[in-house]
C-alpha cells in the first residue's frame, strides 16, 4: 500500500534531457517541483571523470550508463504473427538511465528536422499525389511548424553552445552551412570543431561533384561558451568517447553541463532519484491525473500528488507508462484505432567502408559529432519521383571514434579471427574509413508498441511489446542513399569499399541507433494522435508528454534537438496558456 | 508560530532582567536588525555557526585547530542552548573582549582579534538581529579540544596578552573612505587574517605577516598581499570583485574554505562594500620573501611531470597552462599555484575539490581525484612541473609531503 506524501504542484518522471528543462522553465514561474527519476544522480566528476570516462570496456561493452533489463525491459518481434520474446541485453538500441538521460551518453549531434519534414503527409501527397504513399504507411503532419518551433530550437542550441555554421539566416542562404536547412534567426552559438582528415577529403569529393558540404552541427564544443543561464562549458579535446560515455570535460552538452547547475539552486526543485515510478494515477473520471506511485530502492511504495504531470522519461518508457496507466485508448491495428502505440518508429542507417594505402585518418581524433556532411538526399530535398520511396537521410564522413576494443574494420574476405584478422586489423586501423547515412523511417500500421501478454517486471506490470520491421519504402531509400555515398566515397580514391546499405529483416541485437521514436505522438485529431500540438494528452489534460514519443514518424536526423524544441516550446504553452487556464490547450 | 517566537523572546528578557535596561533607542527596528543581517553576512558567522545541513546560527559547524576541534555554539536566542539568556553587554564583550557570559574566556577560533575592531553600533545591529531569530532548541558543546587545551580558560589569558590587542578600528585620515571601508571589513568584520594570517605556536597571528598566507584544516590560504608572483599583485581591483562575488575570475575560482566564505558572504556583499575590500587589498606591501628561480625544464622532476601532465591535466587546463575562466582554473602565473605551501595543490590533486556556486557563476566545475591512480612521487612531480612552467617559479614538492597528507586526508 503506497503512502501519501504532501501534493506538489509539478511531478516529472525522469530527469534527462526534456525533464530538466521543464523543470527549469517552470521552476522560474514558483511552482513547486519535484522530478523522479529511476536511475542516480550522476556529476561530471565524480562519475565520469578523465582519470576514467574512457573505458570502452565499462561503459560501451558492458553499458555501464544504461538501464539494467533486470530492472525494466521490452519484449519485441519483428510482425504480428510471430511470439514476442524479452530483451535481455541491449543491442539495436540503448535505454539510458540516470540524472541527465540520454543527454550523458550522446554523440551530440545537434541537427534540426526540415520544415517540410513536420506536414510530411501533406507535403508528399500534394507533390507526387496519394498513391505514390503505401496504403500501409500511416505518416501524419505533426501539428506544428517549423517555424512556430524555430525560437526554441534556437533555445536549445543556445542552452547547449552548439557548435555549427548556419546555412540559412532568416532566408539568406550562408556559404558553408546547409543551404536545405530551415531559416534560422542567427548564427550559431559557437564556430564548428575543427575537422580531420577523412571528413575534409569528404568534402572536398562532395564540392567536385556538386554537392554543399557542411559541418555536422555539433553538442561539442567548439570552443568554451557560457550559456544564458551562466553555465560553462569547455572545449572540446576530441577524445573519441562521446557516445556511450560521459563527457569528462564539461565539453559536451548535457543536462549536466548546461541547466542542473542552475537547476539545482531552485529552492523550489526537488530530484528523487533511484526513484522508479509505477503509474500514473487518475481520479474516478479517468480525465484528470492525480499524481503517481513510485517505489524507492527499499521497495517502498509512495504516492506523490501532484496538481500537473510531465512525462520526461525515454520514449519507450513512457509509452510503457502510459499503457500501464491506462491513459489514452490503446493502439489496435487490426481496427486502426487507437492512440498509445501507435507509429511506433526507429531510423535507418547504413555505411560504406573504404580502404585506402597512402592514406593516414587517425580515426581516435575524433568527437561524436565531428564530420562533414551533405544534405541533398534528405527529407523531401530531392525528387522521389523517379525512385518510388519517399524520405531520405544525411550522410557524410562524420568521425566519432577510433577506440581500441571494436574499431576493427577490415575489407571483405579477411577471416574473422585468428592471426589474419588481427594483422589486418593493424594494417586498416589508420587508413579505412567509414561513411554513414541516417536515414528517416515512416511510420506503419503494423508497426506498433503495446503490452505483452505473456512477460511481466518485478512489479508484475505487463511489459510493453515492440513489433517492428524495416519496410520496403525504407529499404528501398537506404539501398538509394547507400548509392549515392559510395559514389562521394569512391571519389575520395579508396583502394576498395563496401556498400553496405540496411537490409531487412530488422535485427533487435544489432547497434543501429538509440533513435527509437512515437508511440504517443502529437497531431491535430485526438482520433490519430494521443497529444495535442503543444505536447499535452488529449485524454488527461493535466497530463504532457515530453520526447521524441511525440514524433509521428522519423526524419532523417538525430532527433535531440528537436526533442529539446518541444521541450522549451511545450513549456512555454505551460508558462504562458495553462497556468493561467488549466484546461485542454487545444479544444475539438 | 510568530507568537511563541516573542513571547520566548519575552521570557528570556523576564530572566535576564534587562526589560528596559537599555530601552534608549528601538532595539527592533527594521532599519537596525536589517543593518544587523548584513553585517551577520559581512562577518560571516553562519559559517562556523551551522551545522552542514543545520538550522542557521543553531551552532554546529567544526573548525578543526591543530589543538583540537572546536564547535561553533548556537548563537540563536533559544534560553537553555544559545544566547537567550544574554544581554547585549554580555555579547558586545564576547566580540569585542572574547569573554563569553559569566566571564569564561572564548577560544581565539572566534576571531575576536579581528571583531574588537568591529564599532559598537555595528555589533548593536548585529545583535539585534541574532536577537530576531527564530530560538532553535540545539545542545552544542563547543569545546572537543584535546587535554590539556580543553582545560577552560583562565580569566586572564596569557595567550591574549600575547596575541590579543583589543580596540575599536581606527581610521586612517590620510587614506580615502573606500580604503578606510576595505580596512574595516578585511581587519575587523572580515576577519579575512583568520585564515590567511600566518600563526605563531599558540596560534596567535603573527602581526608583521599579515595576510602573507597560511594553513589551516589541510587547505592553504593564499598570500593576500600584492606579491605579483603568489600573491594578488597581478590582479586588477575588478578581479578581485569579480572573484568575492562570483567566486570566480579569469585566474581562479574557489573551492574549499574560500568556498564557504564565497557562497555564505563575499558573493551577498554590496559592489561598495567590495570595491572597498579590493582597494584596501591592493594598497598594501607585497609579502617579504626571497625571489625564486624556476627550476629547469631539463630536470629529470620536471621532466617526468610534463609527461604526467600532458596526459592527465592538459585536457581541461590546456597545454599552455591558460585553463577556461569559469571552468578550469588558469596555472600559468597563477598566484595559488605559485604558493610557498603547495598543501591546496597537493590536496586537490589527491582527492578532488569541488568550486563554489553562485548565482552569477553557477557551474561549480570540480576537480576528480587522482590520489586513487598517481601515487606520491607522480602527484609531487606533476606539481612541481606546474609550478615551474609557464613563468612560474616555487619550490619543488617533495613526495614526502604528498605522503603525510595523503595520510592525514585518508585518516579523515
Amino acid at each position: 500500500m503506497a503512502r501519501k506524501l504532501p501534493a506538489t504542484d509539478v511531478l516529472i518522471v525522469g530527469l534527462g534531457w526534456t525533464g530538466s528543462i521543464l523543470a527549469h522553465e517552470l521552476a522560474r514561474s514558483g511552482l513547486n517541483i519535484v522530478a523522479i527519476e529511476r536511475g542516480p544522480w550522476r556529476d561530471t566528476a565524480t562519475d565520469f571523470p578523465p582519470a576514467y570516462a574512457q573505458d570502452e570496456l565499462r561503459y560501451h561493452i558492458r553499458h555501464d550508463l544504461f538501464l539494467r533489463p533486470a530492472q525494466l525491459t521490452m519484449t519485441f518481434r519483428n510482425r504480428a504473427s510471430e511470439t514476442a520474446l524479452p530483451i535481455r541485453s541491449w543491442g539495436s538500441f540503448m535505454p539510458p538511465n540516470g540524472v541527465g538521460g540520454g543527454g550523458v551518453h550522446w554523440n551530440a549531434e545537434t541537427w534540426r528536422f526540415l520544415p517540410s519534414d513536420f506536414q510530411m503527409k501533406t507535403h508528399l501527397t500534394e507533390r507526387y499525389g496519394e498513391k505514390f504513399l503505401p496504403g500501409d504507411m500511416t505518416i501524419q503532419d505533426w501539428g506544428i511548424t517549423y517555424d512556430e518551433l524555430e525560437p526554441y530550437y534556437d533555445k536549445f542550441e543556445y542552452l547547449c553552445g552548439t557548435s555549427g555554421k548556419a546555412g540559412n539566416i532568416k532566408g539568406q542562404i550562408q556559404t558553408g552551412g546547409n543551404p536545405f536547412e530551415g531559416a534560422r534567426a542567427r548564427e550559431y552559438p559557437t564556430p564548428p570543431q575543427k575537422q580531420p582528415y577523412g571528413p575534409t577529403l569528404f568534402a572536398q569529393a562532395a564540392k567536385d561533384m556538386g554537392y554543399k558540404p557542411f559541418p555536422q552541427p555539433s553538442g561539442n564544443l567548439s570552443q568554451a561558451y557560457t550559456n544564458p543561464l551562466g553555465i560553462t562549458l569547455g572545449p572540446c579535446t576530441y577524445c573519441g568517447f562521446c557516445e556511450w560515455f560521459g563527457c569528462g570535460n564539461y565539453s559536451k552538452a548535457s543536462p549536466q553541463t548546461t541547466i542542473l547547475p542552475a537547476l539545482v539552486r531552485q529552492p523550489n526543485f526537488e530530484a528523487r532519484t533511484q526513484c522508479e515510478v509505477l503509474k500514473i494515477n487518475l481520479d474516478g473520471s479517468g480525465k484528470r491525473a492525480t499524481g503517481v506511485t513510485y517505489v524507492d530502492t527499499s521497495g517502498n511504495e509512495w504516492e506523490q500528488p501532484a496538481d500537473l504531470v510531465l512525462l520526461c522519461a525515454f520514449q519507450l518508457f513512457n509509452v510503457h507508462l502510459l499503457l500501464v496507466s491506462g491513459i489514452g485508448k490503446p493502439y489496435d491495428p487490426r481496427a486502426n484505432e487507437g492512440v498509445i502505440g501507435r507509429n511506433y518508429s526507429y531510423q535507418v542507417t547504413s555505411s560504406v567502408d573504404a580502404f585506402f594505402d597512402d592514406k593516414i585518418f587517425n580515426p581516435f581524433i575524433a568527437s561524436g559529432s565531428i564530420g562533414m556532411c551533405i544534405d541533398e538526399f534528405n527529407g523531401d530535398n530531392f525528387d522521389h519521383g523517379p525512385h518510388g520511396f519517399v524520405g531520405g537521410g544525411y550522410m557524410g564522413a562524420v568521425q566519432t571514434n577510433g577506440r581500441p576494443l571494436q574499431t576493427t574494420r577490415t575489407p571483405k574476405g579477411t577471416p574473422r579471427w585468428g592471426l589474419e584478422w588481427k594483422e589486418a586489423v593493424a594494417k586498416n586501423y589508420l587508413s579505412n574509413y567509414e561513411a554513414v547515412t541516417h536515414g528517416s523511417c515512416c511510420s506503419y500500421r503494423d508497426v506498433y508498441c503495446d503490452l505483452d501478454p505473456t512477460y511481466t517486471d518485478r512489479f508484475g506490470r505487463k511489459l510493453m511489446r515492440i513489433t517492428f520491421d524495416f519496410h520496403e519504402n525504407e529499404l528501398k531509400m537506404s539501398q538509394y542513399l547507400t548509392g549515392r555515398l559510395a559514389e562521394v566515397v569512391q571519389k575520395m580514391g579508396p583502394r576498395q569499399f563496401e556498400t553496405k546499405p540496411r537490409r531487412g529483416p530488422y535485427d533487435v541485437t544489432v547497434y543501429q541507433t538509440t533513435h527509437t521514436c512515437g508511440g504517443a505522438i502529437m497531431g491535430a485529431d485526438p482520433k490519430s494522435s494521443a497529444l495535442n500540438r503543444y505536447l499535452q494528452s488529449w485524454d488527461v489534460s493535466n497530463l504532457f508528454v515530453m520526447g521524441a514519443t511525440a514524433f509521428p514518424q522519423n526524419a532523417g536526423y538525430n532527433p535531440t534537438d528537436t526533442v529539446g524544441a518541444l521541450a522549451y516550446w511545450a513549456a512555454d504553452a505551460i508558462v504562458k496558456q495553462y497556468l493561467k487556464s488549466p484546461g485542454p490547450l487545444v479544444q475539438i | 508560530m510568530k507568537m511563541r517566537n516573542l513571547m520566548t523572546l519575552a521570557l528570556a528578557a523576564y530572566m535576564t532582567g534587562t526589560i528596559g535596561a537599555w530601552a534608549a533607542e528601538d532595539g527592533q527596528s527594521f532599519e537596525k536588525i536589517e543593518r544587523g543581517r548584513y553585517l551577520a553576512v559581512l562577518g560571516d558567522c553562519v559559517s562556523c555557526h551551522t551545522a552542514p545541513g543545520g538550522k542557521p546560527f543553531a551552532g554546529g559547524a567544526a573548525l578543526e585547530t591543530p589543538f583540537g576541534a572546536l564547535i561553533g555554539p548556537n548563537i540563536t536566542p533559544d534560553v537553555a542552548t544559545g544566547v537567550g539568556a544574554w544581554s547585549e553587554e554580555d555579547f558586545r564583550r564576547a566580540m569585542h573582549e572574547g569573554i563569553g557570559r559569566g566571564g569564561a574566556r572564548l577560544y581565539p577560533a572566534m576571531p575576536y582579534p579581528a571583531y574588537t575592531k568591529v564599532t559598537r553600533d555595528d555589533v548593536s545591529a548585529i545583535w539585534a538581529y541574532l536577537r530576531s531569530l527564530d530560538p532553535v532548541r540545539n545542545e552544542v558543546q563547543p569545546n572537543q579540544l584535546r587535554f590539556p587545551f580543553n582545560v577552560r580558560r583562565p580569566a586572564t589569558s596569557t595567550w591574549d596578552l600575547i596575541n590579543f590587542q583589543p580596540g575599536v578600528f581606527q581610521p586612517n585620515p590620510s587614506k580615502s573612505d573606500v580604503w578606510n571601508r576595505g580596512a574595516y571589513l578585511v581587519e575587523g568584520l572580515g576577519h579575512c587574517g583568520t585564515c590567511h594570517t600566518p600563526k605563531n605556536i599558540t596560534g596567535g597571528d603573527r602581526g608583521s605577516e599579515a595576510l602573507q598566507g597560511a594553513l589551516l584544516q589541510d587547505w592553504y590560504a593564499p598570500d593576500l598581499t600584492e606579491d605579483p608572483r603568489t600573491g594578488i599583485g597581478s590582479w586588477s581591483i575588478e578581479e578581485i570583485v569579480r572573484y568575492l562575488k562570483t567566486g570566480a575570475n579569469s585566474y581562479d575560482i574557489a573551492s574549499g574554505p574560500m568556498a564557504e566564505a564565497v557562497s555564505n558572504s563575499t558573493s551577498k556583499m554590496t559592489d561598495a562594500d567590495l570595491l572597498a575590500i579590493a582597494t584596501y587589498l591592493k594598497d598594501r606591501a607585497p609579502r617579504s620573501g626571497r625571489a625564486v628561480t624556476a627550476l629547469a625544464a631539463a630536470n629529470p622532476r620536471m621532466v617526468a611531470g610534463q609527461a604526467i601532465y600532458e596526459d592527465r591535466c592538459a585536457a581541461c587546463h590546456s597545454r599552455s597552462g591558460a585553463g577556461v575562466p569559469n571552468l578550469f582554473p588558469r596555472l600559468a602565473s597563477a598566484p595559488l599555484i605559485q604558493s610557498v605551501d603547495p598543501t591546496s595543490l597537493i590536496r586537490a590533486v589527491l582527492i578532488g575539490s569541488r568550486a563554489v556556486a553562485t548565482s552569477a557563476a553557477p557551474t561549480a566545475p570540480a576537480m576528480p581525484a587522482f590520489g586513487w591512480n598517481l601515487n606520491d612521487t607522480e602527484v609531487a612531480d606533476v606539481l612541481t612541473y606546474v609550478r615551474n612552467t609557464w613563468g612560474n617559479a616555487a619550490s619543488a614538492v617533495q613526495p614526502e609531503d604528498v605522503s603525510k597528507l595523503r595520510e592525514r586526508l585518508s585518516s579523515r
